[in-house]
């Protein structure tokens, strides 16, 4: 019916060969396969960070300092980020390879994704630092779930086999799941937890399922294993396979929030702590578009990428137009920038639709861009949330520029690079993207995402406007900026330096920065001899 | 006698797989959305194991048990969403937590 492969008919047990030496004399042992641990170090350094702290925070009697957690999850990560480097130059030297028996693809891709993992990390334990202080929340599990997340989403950019892709999609989302519902004063937050546990536990379960129907029409999970099938069999019957693309890009459309599957995306990010949004936003996205341009580009994209490319085509072009509509007639600030991140994930599946190699660093490139400027602005969101984590409506930014200029100017630059303004990272961003769309001739969908990118800009100018110009007069009232006074932690001042020199070093001096990305280059290769 | 092959055993897993993705869309209750989830893998556990035998190749059935150790760690992850939900408030109805709209 699908095209399976028959069995031959089963043997009666009585028609057993029992009596055949060949069957008993060998002793089944298993055999275990050599496991190059320096290969995934950044992997393990990242997950065995977060065990240890969640031990050494037992052991400790009483409780330990709220920096601690901090400075310890920022080491773990810019440990894990400098191992990167001689893997690297390996990579460079001596092209990528597979390794773990073929489970784990250690080529460019995987470890430039796994820097920016490492980056969102850092970042996000910069804000969550000064976040738990102010709520009153000081607890290290959220640094350990941040960790925890990490690795998961390193285990998918590296992932080499299906399910080696989904139990790491799985680490990565259902720590986020909880630490999206951790902020136990706020019921909204548990509120967005649930909404994402649900949402995000039917898409896994989609992506399974076309997990499945790939294996049934292939024979095997490994990506390796799938392309080398793909280019030597024809398939007659292919509807299983073609099944199973459109199960898995539901999934995936659900974990990067791409349109029609993108609903929970603001609610979740309005109820969400802003420090994980933070995080939400940049790594897991980062994570799951990873995931999408190694099986779809890199597996199935050399003999099947007419099939998929129409689907990623719709996705991308939904996801640009809703993205940047529905932004405007929002009034809160994290929802807007919740649309503005479907906005953003459209410009992505632009990059993943070309399928080549242009793309793929496009969208590197693209992601890297955006974990600085997306995590500066929720940076900003946190601190202008201000005790309790509730003052997100435009209105509350309304006389920014006055209170706190140096914060009203930070934001700006953000939401500048967001729209994509020159001398910003925003602009090359969107730059490649669409030049990797052109140069595969997709006329249609890059006037698109200049539209698109043209209409976003308007909400960005939105906020600005509240935050320098209704203050003077606006509606007679005088420029104070409305609720309690801001504060800045001094590690969410690092975190926001870091972010705004990321978003204007790579809009200024880009050169260094895209030739990685252009040579962090997806491969899948075979086991070694 | 009617034979059973692989191909009936997808069918019924592609059938438990809609009633469980159609459920958890349906019924309001998280608890209800939560058996659903675990319908929907299982359902994928089943045809797993299908085409496990029709291609005679035992790392499929070897999958599942990844599956089900995924499936319980999430609805560890889920009770205690609701369980910390319960504390605030009587009743976890999905349309009841409904704070955020538009």
């Amino acid at each position: 019916m699908f095209g399976l492969p028959t069995q031959d008919e089963p043997i009666p047990f009585d028609e057993l060969p029992l009596d055949d030496p060949l069957l008993f004399d060998e002793p089944a042992g298993v055999v275990i396969p050599d496991i190059e641990w320096s290969a995934i170090a950044p992997n393990l350094i990242l997950m065995l960070g977060g065990i240890l702290l969640l031990t050494v925070v037992s052991l400790v009697r009483g409780r330990t300092p709220s920096w601690f957690s901090a400075v310890w999850t920022i080491s773990t990560a810019v440990f894990a980020g400098v191992t990167l480097v001689p893997l690297w130059q390996r990579v460079q030297d001596d092209g990528a390879e597979s390794v773990m028996a073929g489970a784990i693809g250690l080529d460019g891709f995987s470890l430039f994704v796994t820097g920016v993992m490492c980056l969102s990390v850092v970042l996000g334990a910069l804000l969550l630092e000064g976040y738990l202080r102010r709520e009153g929340l000081a607890g290290p599990e959220w640094y350990v779930l941040l960790l925890l997340s990490a690795s998961g989403g390193v285990t998918m950019a590296s992932a080499n086999d299906l399910i080696v892709m989904f139990i790491g999609l799985e680490i990565l989302s259902v720590a986020v799941y909880v630490m999206a519902a951790m902020h136990s004063k706020r019921v909204s937050s548990q509120e967005a937890g649930l909404k994402y546990f649900v949402l995000g536990a039917f898409s896994s379960a989609f992506l399974l399922y076309g997990i499945a129907m790939v294996y049934g029409a292939t024979g095997t999970t490994n990506l390796v294993g799938i392309q080398q099938f793909l280019s030597e069999t024809v398939l007659t019957q292919n509807g299983l396979l073609l099944a199973g693309f459109a199960f898995m890009l539901v999934g995936f459309g659900f974990k990067v929030g791409a349109v029609p599957f993108h609903n929970w995306t603001p609610d979740v990010y309005q109820g969400a702590p802003s420090p994980v949004v933070a995080y939400m936003a940049s790594g897991v996205k980062v994570a799951g578009f990873a995931g999408m341009i190694r099986v779809f580009v890199v597996t199935f994209g050399p003999t099947y990428g007419a099939d998929w490319r129409p689907m990623v085509y719709a996705l991308a072009m939904l996801s640009l137009v809703v993205g940047s509509f529905g932004a405007i007639v929002q009034t809160d600030v994290k929802r807007m920038l919740a649309y503005s991140s479907i906005s953003h994930g459209g410009f992505i599946l632009v990059a993943v639709a070309a399928n080549s190699e242009a793309g793929t660093a496009a969208a590197l490139f693209y992601l890297l861009v955006y974990t600085f400027m997306i995590a500066g602005s929720f940076g900003i969101v946190t601190i202008m949330g201000r005790t309790g984590d509730g003052l997100h409506a435009l209105s509350d930014y309304r006389g920014l520029s006055k209170a706190r200029p140096g914060l009203a100017l930070l934001f700006t630059v953000f939401l500048l690079a967001q729209a994509g303004v020159p001398f910003t990272g925003g602009f090359l961003a969107k730059f490649y993207v669409i030049n990797s769309s052109v140069s595969q001739g997709q006329y249609v969908l890059a006037l698109i995402a200049m539209s698109a990118a043209v209409v976003a800009a308007f909400l960005y100018l939105r906020i600005v406007v509240a935050m320098y110009f209704d203050g003077n007069t606006y509606r007679g009232e005088s420029a104070t900026l409305a609720g309690p006074k801001v504060r800045i932690p001094a590690a969410a001042g690092v975190a926001l330096g870091i972010a705004v020199v990321g978003t204007l070093w790579l809009g200024i001096l880009p050169g260094q920065m895209t030739s990685v990305a252009g040579d962090a280059v997806a491969q899948l290769v075979a086991i070694g001899p | 006698m009617l034979e059973l092959t692989e191909t009936w055993y997808l069918v019924l897993a592609s059938l438990v797989f809609t009633i469980g993705a159609v459920g958890l869309m349906v019924r309001r209750n998280p608890l209800v959305q939560f058996m659903c989830v675990e319908l929907m893998l299982n359902a994928v556990n089943l045809s797993f194991v299908a085409f496990a035998r029709s291609l005679d190749d035992v790392r499929g059935q070897a999958i599942v048990f990844f599956v089900l150790v995924v499936a319980a760690a999430e609805v560890v992850v889920g009770l205690g969403i609701i369980v910390a939900i319960m504390r605030r408030r009587q009743g976890a109805d999905a349309d009841d937590i409904s704070l955020m709209r538009g």
